[in-house]
């Protein structure tokens, strides 16, 4: 008979990996440094207390608000549409299984070659970062959503229909419950992905934004606020993505 | 003479109030690529109140069956009424339906699992409480009404199932092998609670099962059904007074209701495997 470790060991040792990889991610950024150089990269320390003092200037917010507002728009959009669209395919089947292909299709043109065309049609404003933000995030939260409910398992569907419930009862008490574990998995990954496009659209052809900043930095030969506009979006993407891991996990062990 | 057939006609009356759900010439074909005859023609009445369970070699429409009678699909051809209304497209108020897999709701707990019906039709907060807590109580399920789906065994989440129905107050409830995952001896306690709850709600229950003990030892009537295209070979009457539980299966009797089932049903049963000989 196996004795269950104790819970404090087995957060413990989470705690432990947890410790490990950060340990690796700053030994190999350590060795980058030494590797590269100042005009590069700047040390995880110097990064830390730049960073540090960047985060009390206003120049710094004002930036980091025009990131900000632009991922929200752009994740709320890619959550809206995301869902309607994949809730009205999987609930077609047959449009589903037709526009399924298609969209993974989509998903894999390399998207920043549609850029210069986005730039075009929105112009250089907020609207352009949001709209390359969508097309990021938007797709995976259709395949996510359109799975989940083609996935369903179809005797809550024989369930619903033995107890008379309305069709606006069915989708708002059985359907949208039942695919809400996948659904904020889709979100999870459209969430990563929105905040790629809105990034990457603020690196070309924008004057505000952290994307900006990380380029305006290299252009101006400051590697410290590069590197450490870098380090403040990968901490805020890893807390982001953690919060939204563990809002699934709970989703998926309810399920 | 005239007065003979007055007589007949009024037997024939209370004959006919008495039917809770009525089949006629009902069949069913699924269309497709490859047309597939499920089931009939076949007709059925099922007395109010009776305990009628149906047994059939695998794949013969068993479940198909259940569903023409639920409303849950409609028939090819004939006509199927559930308290002298036809049944067309949609389930009738008063049908309970529990199906073979495990149908509870995985985000809530049980307890809300069991009120959700209630809930959905409007029933008043304080009624909806009075009846849950009595079927958590009449079910077992005290100490797991928080608990969610997953913590429970397939056995306790095919109660909840039950529960949740029961509680809509049904007056014909129909289970589609709803212990078909179940151990010999779970099987046996839920047939019991199965009876229990028979006697109780005054409820007619049609059970679908594959176990011929089963049905013997909870049915008033067993109906037999043919390999596909499903039709009713017989239809044996136990007579097993209402007090019945599964002590029955003590019974003389009990061995010969089984075996009578079984000598009905192994010829069909060969067919439905494709064996030569049948």
């Amino acid at each position: 008979m196996t004795a269950q470790p104790p819970a404090w060991l087995a957060f413990s040792s989470r705690a432990l990996d947890a410790l490990v990889i950060a340990a690796l991610f700053v030994a190999v950024w350590q060795g980058l440094y030494e590797y590269a150089g100042d005009s590069a990269i700047t040390a995880p320390l110097a990064t830390l207390s730049y960073a540090a003092s960047l985060v009390k200037t206003s120049n710094f917010w004002g930036h980091a608000q025009a990131t900000l507002v632009a991922f929200a728009y752009s994740l709320v959009i890619s959550i809206v549409l995301g869902v309607v669209l994949g809730l009205a395919l999987g609930l077609q089947r047959f449009a589903g299984d037709v526009a399924e292909p298609i969209f993974v299709a989509l998903y894999t043109i390399p998207k920043v070659t549609l850029y210069p065309l986005i730039l075009l049609i929105f112009g250089l404003g907020v609207s352009a970062k949001v709209a390359f933000g969508v097309i990021h995030g938007v797709i995976p939260i259709i395949l996510f959503t359109l799975n989940a409910v083609k996935n369903i398992n179809p005797v809550l569907l024989r369930t619903s229909r033995a107890m008379r419930l309305t069709q606006w009862q069915t989708v708002t008490t059985v359907l949208a419950p039942a695919v809400m574990p996948e659904l904020i998995t889709g979100v999870r990954v459209g969430f990563s992905l929105t905040m790629l496009g809105v990034l990457i659209g603020e690196m070309f052809a924008s004057q505000r934004g952290l994307g900006f900043l990380i380029v305006n930095g290299i252009s101006m030969h400051n590697v410290p606020m590069t590197t450490a506009v870098i380090l403040i979006v990968v901490v805020f993407a890893i807390a982001a993505n953690g919060l939204l891991l563990w809002i699934d996990k709970r989703m998926h062990r309810a399920a | 003479m005239s007065a003979g057939v007055a007589v007949a006609q009024a037997q024939t009356a209370t004959a006919q109030a008495k039917v809770h759900a009525r089949l006629r010439g009902v069949t069913r074909v699924f269309e497709g690529k490859l047309s597939v005859h499920a089931l009939g023609p076949l007709d059925l009445d099922l007395p109010r109140g009776e305990f009628f369970s149906v047994v059939g070699p695998s794949g013969c429409g068993k479940s198909t069956l259940m569903d023409l009678i639920a409303g849950l699909s409609p028939p090819t051809e004939g006509t199927v009424t559930f308290e002298d209304k036809p049944v067309a497209g949609e389930v009738p108020d008063g049908i309970g339906a529990v199906f073979q897999e495990d149908a509870s709701f995985p985000w809530l707990t049980v307890r809300d699992n069991i009120a959700f019906g209630l809930r959905r039709a409007g029933v008043d907060p304080a009624e909806t409480q009075r009846r849950v807590e009595y079927a958590i109580g009449f079910m077992g399920l005290r100490e797991f009404a928080t608990a969610y789906p997953a913590q429970l065994s397939g056995g306790m989440r095919q109660r909840v199932c039950i529960a949740r129905t029961l509680v809509m107050q049904p007056r014909l409830i129909l289970l589609d092998e709803p212990f078909g995952a179940l151990d010999q001896q779970t099987r046996l306690l839920m047939g019991d609670e199965l009876l229990r709850l028979w006697r109780e709600t005054g409820a007619t229950v049609m059970l679908i099962t594959h176990a011929l003990d089963e049905a013997a030892m909870l049915s008033d009537r067993v109906g037999v059904m043919s390999a596909r295209p499903g039709r009713f070979i017989d239809v044996i009457t136990t007579g097993w007074s209402r007090e019945r539980d599964s002590n029955i299966v003590a019974d003389p009797a009990f061995g010969v209701v089984t075996a009578r089932l079984w000598s009905l049903l192994r010829g069909e049963s060969l067919k439905a495997i494709g064996a030569k000989g049948a």
